[in-house]
Parts: C-alpha cells; structure tokens; sequence
C-alpha cells in the first residue's frame, strides 16, 4: 500500500466519523447532505492525495473539501429552489484537530439518541461511526441494500428534522445516554454473535474500544470491552460442521487467549462496584481460565449471577443462575431455583429452562424424560436435538 | 427551534379536578410557565377544553361535522406548549419536568414554517 493509501485508510478510520459531525453542526444538523458530501470529500482525497501526497492535517483538508463540497450543493439549491435553510454561506472554516475525540463521541450519542429507533441506531452508528457501507449493513442485518438505505434515510431525516443534538450529553444526561450507547454497542455485537458474523463482531468491539479510549473513567465502557473480548474470544469454537456449539461442549483448545488476556486485564483496571456489563464480563472470565465445564469455579459464577440477578430480571440471568447453583451447591438447590423461575408463565416455551431441567433431574437421579421430551420439543437446532436424545437415552 | 409539546393523557389518569393533588399540579405548571417566560423559550401555551372537541371533514362539496374525536382516541389531548429551544434535547429536558409526563405523555413534534400573529 502507498503512503498516500495508507493515510487515506487511517483518516477513514479514525477520522472520518468526527468530519461528519463538524460539518453536520455546521449544515445545521442536515446529517443526510453531511453524509453526501464527506464521502464526496474522500473521493476527491483518493485522487488527490496519490497525487500530490497526503496532507500534513488530514482531518482539516477533508472537513474543507466536504464543506466546499456542501457550500457548491446549497448554491446549487438555492438557484433552483431560491430557498435555503439558515446556514451561513462563508467558506472560512477552522477544523480544530484538539477536538477530534469529542466529535467522535458527538457523533456516536447522535446515532444512539432515544428518539430513534433502536434498530435504526445500531444501523446508522454503523454508517456514520463505524463507516461501513449501506451493502455491508444491509449483509449485516439479513436485509436488502434499498431497504436499508431508507432505512438509513429516514433515520438521517429524524436527526436534521427533529434537530437531534450532535453533541455529548450534558452531564446530568450522560449517565444514561451513554448506558444507551453501551447498549446499542452490545446489539451490534449480539446481532454477529447470534448468526456466527465475526464482522459485526469486530466493529462491536472497535466501537467498545473508542469508547474506552474516549470515556477512560467509566467502568460500564471498560465493563462492556471486556465482555465483548471474553465472549467473541470462543467465536472459533462455536460452531463445528454448520451447527452452534454451546459452551459445555466447545473445544476450549481453539478459544483466543490473546482476547481473552484482554478481557482480564481490562477486568483487573476496574475499582468500582460492579455494574452489570461487569458482572457479566467476569463470569465469562470465570469461564475462560476453566479447564473443563466440570472443573469450572460455580461457586464464584453462582454468587455472580445472584449479583447480576438484581440489575437483570430476565429469564436468561435466571436460568443460568439456576444451572451454576446446581454445580456449586448440588443438583437439588438448581432445581428449586428453576422451580422458582418457571412460576412465569411466559417461559413456558422457553428452551433452556427445559434442557437445563432434564439436566439437573438426571443428576438428581429423578425421571427426566418428560423435561427432556419438552426441550427437544422447543430445540430448532439440529445438533442440539440430537445431544438432547443422546442424553435422554443415556 | 420550534417544537410543539402535545401533553395527554388517558381518561382516569392523573389528579382530578378539585383535589389538592390538583392544585399541586397546576402550582407546578405555572411555576414552569413562568421559567420558560423568563428564560425565552415560551412561544405559546394553552389548555384545551378536553369534552368539547368538534372534527370537520369535507367530501366534495359536503362537509361533516361530528362530535370528537374521542371514541377512536385513547389518549385525550388537554394542553401544548410552543417553545423556541435549540435542540431536541432541550426540549425533552422541559417535557420531563412537566406533571403530564408522570401520570400521561408528551409528543414532542418539530415545526417547520411556524408564523405568529
């Protein structure tokens, strides 16, 4: 690659999400034009800067060239529709560089701000964050590329219309807001992990990394990184012949221990009480440094998700609180939790609490077919279904 | 920016007339009318007789009058504010403080071509 080349990926990368925000404050919050014209400016970059070199500043020459860019379209639109928003028309412009990080943040609390909706803001911080390509989003998500372009659009035409602001938040609102942006983070990572998409995978974890590197003082962000390490750390083992591995079963041979150092070491910086990305990061390093599912430390993971259990009252927390204290204080104890949560009627269908179940009774040494015959019932994966029948029947 | 804060609520809902509860509401709400005079952010705002609504429609040359709407809304419209804010965000920190967004909601819809008498 030239140097030229590699400046110009370096800028797409670490750069461009912070033009967009200048220049989207500066059209007035118009975040549609602002796209149009930075990727008109890093058109012009490809050929300008392999030609004459790349600038000493590039995060200024882009922010120039896309508001020359965007100056030329609203002349353009004012001769035809003789109406212009109220933008100043001057070309005079300071890019200030100091304040590249904020505007990266700006850009991302934009993009998960409330107001849109949540699948929207998990598509368009992929786009104006992240950077990646309508086509890519649009594989991401198992979607076309012009429904996800108006779904782009529409989201783009909420942040000029309803002026959503492209800022950080002020501090009386960046608790939350930025629990928000942690969660559509977490998405974009879930929506990859669920279908095996290392992709989204990867820029779920780029995304948690900015933040930390931004927001260096919030352990929820640093929390979040390193449940996204731990967790994407057993991508390879995850899959075997085209069917999901669940974790007892995974060859732990092929996890990453160099996600999984991360994961720990991010742990091991964080003073604060544990909130819940926290909680969920060091189960998963539990689970990391086990040698077996067997020889898992349960004791620690049981105490972990009673923890968890009082930030999270989903099934999934409950369930899996119900399986460790079945390892860490016997079969029995596991099935009264489970007893406990199966009171809610709307995990009457829900698979692991059956599977989880016929596993602890056959421990117990109780009859487990009919919990078994239930969660084969409500098992869509093959692999899982024949486990289930080979354990029923063992 | 102008902003049109649309505050409902559901029949059954919130303080009723008469109540202390609804004094303290009303005190609450002035006190906030007063804070966004001050601060030049109140454009306009009004209370709205709630069982007195009237729609109009026009077919062709005809014109239906009926009484509503309130058969096909849930939510019953009783009071909006105009406000002039720089942002989104600034306009959700004022519909939160409101008592409708305790016990009803608040639709915040952005104005576009807004003119004043």
């Amino acid at each position: 690659m030239s140097a030229a080349a590699g400046a110009l990926e370096r800028a797409y990368r670490d750069e461009r999400a912070a033009v967009l925000a200048t220049i989207t404050r500066r059209l007035g919050g118009d975040l549609a034009l602002a796209e149009d014209v930075v990727q008109d400016a890093f058109v012009v970059a490809a050929v300008d800067w392999d030609r004459r070199g790349a600038p000493e500043r590039p995060g200024a020459w882009l922010t120039t060239t896309a508001w020359r860019k965007a100056l030329a379209r609203l002349r353009h639109d004012r001769v035809a529709a003789a109406y212009v928003p109220e933008t100043p028309m001057t070309s005079e412009f300071e890019f200030d560089d100091s304040s590249l990080d904020d505007d990266q943040l700006a850009m991302l609390f934009a993009c998960c701000h409330p107001a849109l909706a949540p699948e929207s803001r998990m598509a368009l911080t992929l786009r104006s964050v992240a950077g990646l390509t309508v086509p890519e989003i649009a594989r991401a998500f198992l979607s076309s590329e012009a429904a996800m372009e108006r779904r782009l659009g529409r989201a783009r035409r909420k942040v000029s219309d309803a002026r959503i602001p492209v800022s950080v938040p002020s501090d009386d609102l960046l608790p939350e807001r930025l629990a928000g942006v942690l969660r559509v983070v977490y998405l974009i990572f879930t929506e990859g992990h669920g279908a095996v998409r290392g992709d989204l995978c990867e820029e779920a974890i780029r995304l948690a990394r900015l933040l930390v590197r931004l927001m260096p003082d919030e352990s929820e962000a640093r929390g979040l990184l390193a449940l996204l390490s731990l967790t994407d750390a057993r991508r390879a083992a995850r899959m075997a012949d085209g069917e999901l591995v669940a974790l007892p079963e995974q060859d732990r041979s092929l996890w990453d221990a160099e996600r999984i150092a991360e994961g720990r070491a991010l742990l091991g910086g964080i003073k604060s009480p544990p909130t819940p990305y926290v909680i969920q990061a060091a189960i998963s390093a539990l689970h990391s440094t086990a040698p077996s599912w067997e020889a898992t430390d349960w004791p620690q993971i049981a105490a972990l998700y009673a923890e968890l259990q009082r930030y999270d009252g989903s099934p999934v927390v409950a369930v899996n609180r119900a399986v460790a204290v079945g390892f860490a204080d016997g079969p029995r104890a596991g099935l009264a939790l489970l007893d406990a949560a199966a009171q809610d009627e709307r995990l009457a269908r829900y698979q692991p609490l059956h599977a989880a179940r016929a596993e602890l009774l056959t421990r117990a040494g109780e009859d487990a077919d009919e919990a078994y015959a239930r969660a084969i019932e409500l098992t869509a994966n093959e692999a899982e279904r024949a486990a289930l029948s080979r354990r029923r029947a063992s | 920016m102008q902003y049109l804060l649309q505050f409902t609520y559901r029949p059954g809902e919130g303080p009723e007339e008469g109540t202390p509860e609804f004094d303290a509401e009303m005190k609450v709400w002035h006190e906030l009318n007063e804070e966004l005079r001050t601060s030049g952010q109140y454009l306009a705002a009004s209370g709205l007789k709630v069982d007195a609504a009237t729609t109009v429609r026009k077919t062709g040359d005809e014109v239906t009058v009926t009484d509503g709407p309130f058969a096909e809304t849930k939510e019953i419209l009783f009071s909006f504010y105009i406000l002039e804010v720089p942002d989104l965000d600034a306009a959700i920190a004022v519909a939160a403080r409101t008592p409708a967004a305790e016990y009803g909601s608040v639709d915040i819809r952005p104005m576009v071509g807004a003119s004043f008498a």
